[in-house]
């Protein structure tokens, strides 16, 4: 209870604001390498899984690639880029690494949302006269969104948290207080920092859990269900 | 005018789904294939549009054979009305009507207009046309499938089983209701069934299939009952025993007619009389 204490004391101090590794400047850093991470990887794995979900070619492929990713000790992968790439190069080396680690969930988020859609929507949707860039487009995009964003939230979360161990190999971010607190056993910073980092990733997940909610198509919310009972005179 | 000429449908899975069939469906007029499931009259019917390549053979519309269109022109030029409705369920009524209007370009207030007045064609109330698919019953997704297959005004409407998932009396209502629309638009129908009765309402041009899409019989239905070409189609008509079974029952009134379980179904009334 005591340490807790101490740690919004912490928390709390006027110098938390000032130099080099103030709480907001922290925050800062740990923000952007996550933006910037998802969104690199988004931009190789969204058309990718989306071309993926489309055809139904290259699954196998996706799953291997996911797979192998996974296996990937990401904090090892990043001390290992950051040998090769030299101390000068710690922001890219960090990056790639963010980057291998939200592949996969981004990956499967975009095919199996668009592999999730119902066979018969698809297909009638191109009996309609759709092109397939249309089909993709107004129905498999639209429909696979919620799982797609889905696969957004697992990646974010895990770069999040990846992030906080980055700050070992000189990153910043918020891991930087745990990372040089415990070898000062300077306790109260550590358990500080963790609560920055518990409080982020708490509300990073509640905003894209409501982004998920609300890319469910209104047709498919469950609560529209609801109103079907709400009488219109109609035939059968 | 449909012609099929010799066509065949081989699956890659080495299924034959149709094995040699031909035919030609007149324009203006409702052809129905009716058989079993599984003989082959889904697939006809798409390889009218495309949705499925004949391995063998030619279909042609007014004599072009359609494989040197289009297939998303062609789509978007012949109704098309799926068992199950098919329709988009993130978009609604209005918009589901309209798909096939926006795809060739109309603007969306035309092309909204022209979908509310068809809503009103296939009788639904003009207080749907916000709501959902989700939000409808079977009877009511029906309705839409019909009306969104009317939108571009096609000459061809294909229909699946339209209405093999609503129950009876609402069947029995669409069915109707296909029937003052055919009598208004005139369009070449193509209609599948399983259900005999259903082939015999709607059908200008009755085809029994069986397995492979082998034609057993093609006639009016009244060349079918009064002359069914084996014992196959008598039983599959239910001209042996079933309700097309009449026999005459002498009553104080009059002579009436009874089917094989007993139930009266008219009266006898002789020519001339
Ligand atoms: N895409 C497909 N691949 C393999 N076999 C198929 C495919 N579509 C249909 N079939 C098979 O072809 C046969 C005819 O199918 P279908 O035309 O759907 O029959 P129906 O509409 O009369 O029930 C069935 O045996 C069915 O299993
Ligand atoms: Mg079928």
């Amino acid at each position: 209870m005591n340490l807790f204490a101490q740690a919004f004391a912490w928390l709390f101090a006027p110098e938390r604001m000032e130099g080099t590794y103030a709480l907001p400047t922290l925050l800062g850093q740990h923000l952007l390498y996550t933006v910037i991470s998802v969104l690199i990887a988004a931009a190789i794995a969204v058309p990718a899984g989306w071309a993926i979900g489309h055809t139904g070619r290259g699954r196998e492929v996706a799953v291997g690639i996911s797979g192998a990713a996974r296996a990937v000790p990401s904090f090892g992968l990043m001390v290992l880029l950051v040998l090769v790439l030299g101390v000068l190069r710690i922001p890219e080396a960090a990056v790639v690494t963010f980057v291998l680690l939200a592949i996969p969930s981004l990956l499967a988020g975009a095919y199996t949302g668009i592999e999730a859609v119902d066979r018969h929507v698809i297909d009638a949707a191109r009996a309609m006269g759709m092109t397939e860039w249309q089909v993709f487009w107004k129905v498999e995009m639209r429909l696979g969104l919620p799982l797609l964003v889905g696969g957004i939230r697992a990646a974010t979360l895990q770069v999040i948290a990846t992030v906080t161990i980055a700050a070992y190999v000189n990153l910043g971010g918020l891991g930087w207080p745990i990372i040089q607190g415990i070898p000062l056993r300077r306790f109260e910073q550590v358990l500080g920092g963790a609560i920055l980092v518990a409080l982020l990733a708490l509300l990073v997940d509640l905003l894209l859990a409501l982004a998920q909610r609300m890319a469910v198509p209104t047709g498919l919310r469950t609560s529209s269900r609801d109103r079907s009972t709400a009488s219109v005179p109609a035939s059968s | 005018m449909i012609e099929f000429r010799s066509v065949a449908k081989r699956f890659p899975d080495g299924t034959v789904a149709v094995d040699d069939f031909s035919l030609v469906l007149p324009s203006r007029q409702t052809t129905v294939f009716v058989g079993s499931s599984g003989c082959g009259k889904t697939t006809l019917l798409r390889m009218i549009n495309r949705m499925v390549e004949p391995s063998s053979g030619e279909v042609e519309i007014d004599g072009e054979s359609v494989l040197g269109k289009d297939p998303v022109a062609l789509r978007r030029s012949i109704g098309y009305v799926m068992q199950n409705s098919g329709l988009m369920p993130h978009f609604t009524v209005i918009d589901n009507v309209a798909t096939v209007l926006r795809l060739v370009g109309v603007q969306k207030r035309a092309a909204h207009e022209r979908a509310r007045e068809l809503l009103e064609v296939v009788g639904l109330d003009l207080a749907l046309a916000d709501r959902y698919p989700s939000q409808l019953s079977g009877g009511q997704q029906q309705r839409v499938g019909v009306a969104r297959g009317l939108a571009a005004d096609p000459n061809i409407l294909l229909m699946d089983e339209p209405f093999g998932a609503v129950d009876p009396i609402v069947r029995a209502d669409l069915q109707q209701e296909l029937i003052r629309l055919q009598r208004d638009l005139d369009k070449t129908v193509v209609f599948v069934t399983h259900d005999i009765d259903e082939a015999f309402l709607l059908g200008d041009q009755v085809v029994i299939l069986d397995k492979g899409a082998r034609v057993i019989q093609v006639g009016s239905p009244s060349e079918i009952i009064d002359n069914p070409a084996d014992e196959f189609v008598s039983a599959f008509i239910g001209v042996e025993r079933g309700r097309r079974a009449l026999r005459i029952k002498e009553t104080p009134h009059g002579r009436v007619l009874v089917d094989s379980e007993g139930r009266t179904q008219g009266a006898l009334v002789e020519d001339g009389g």
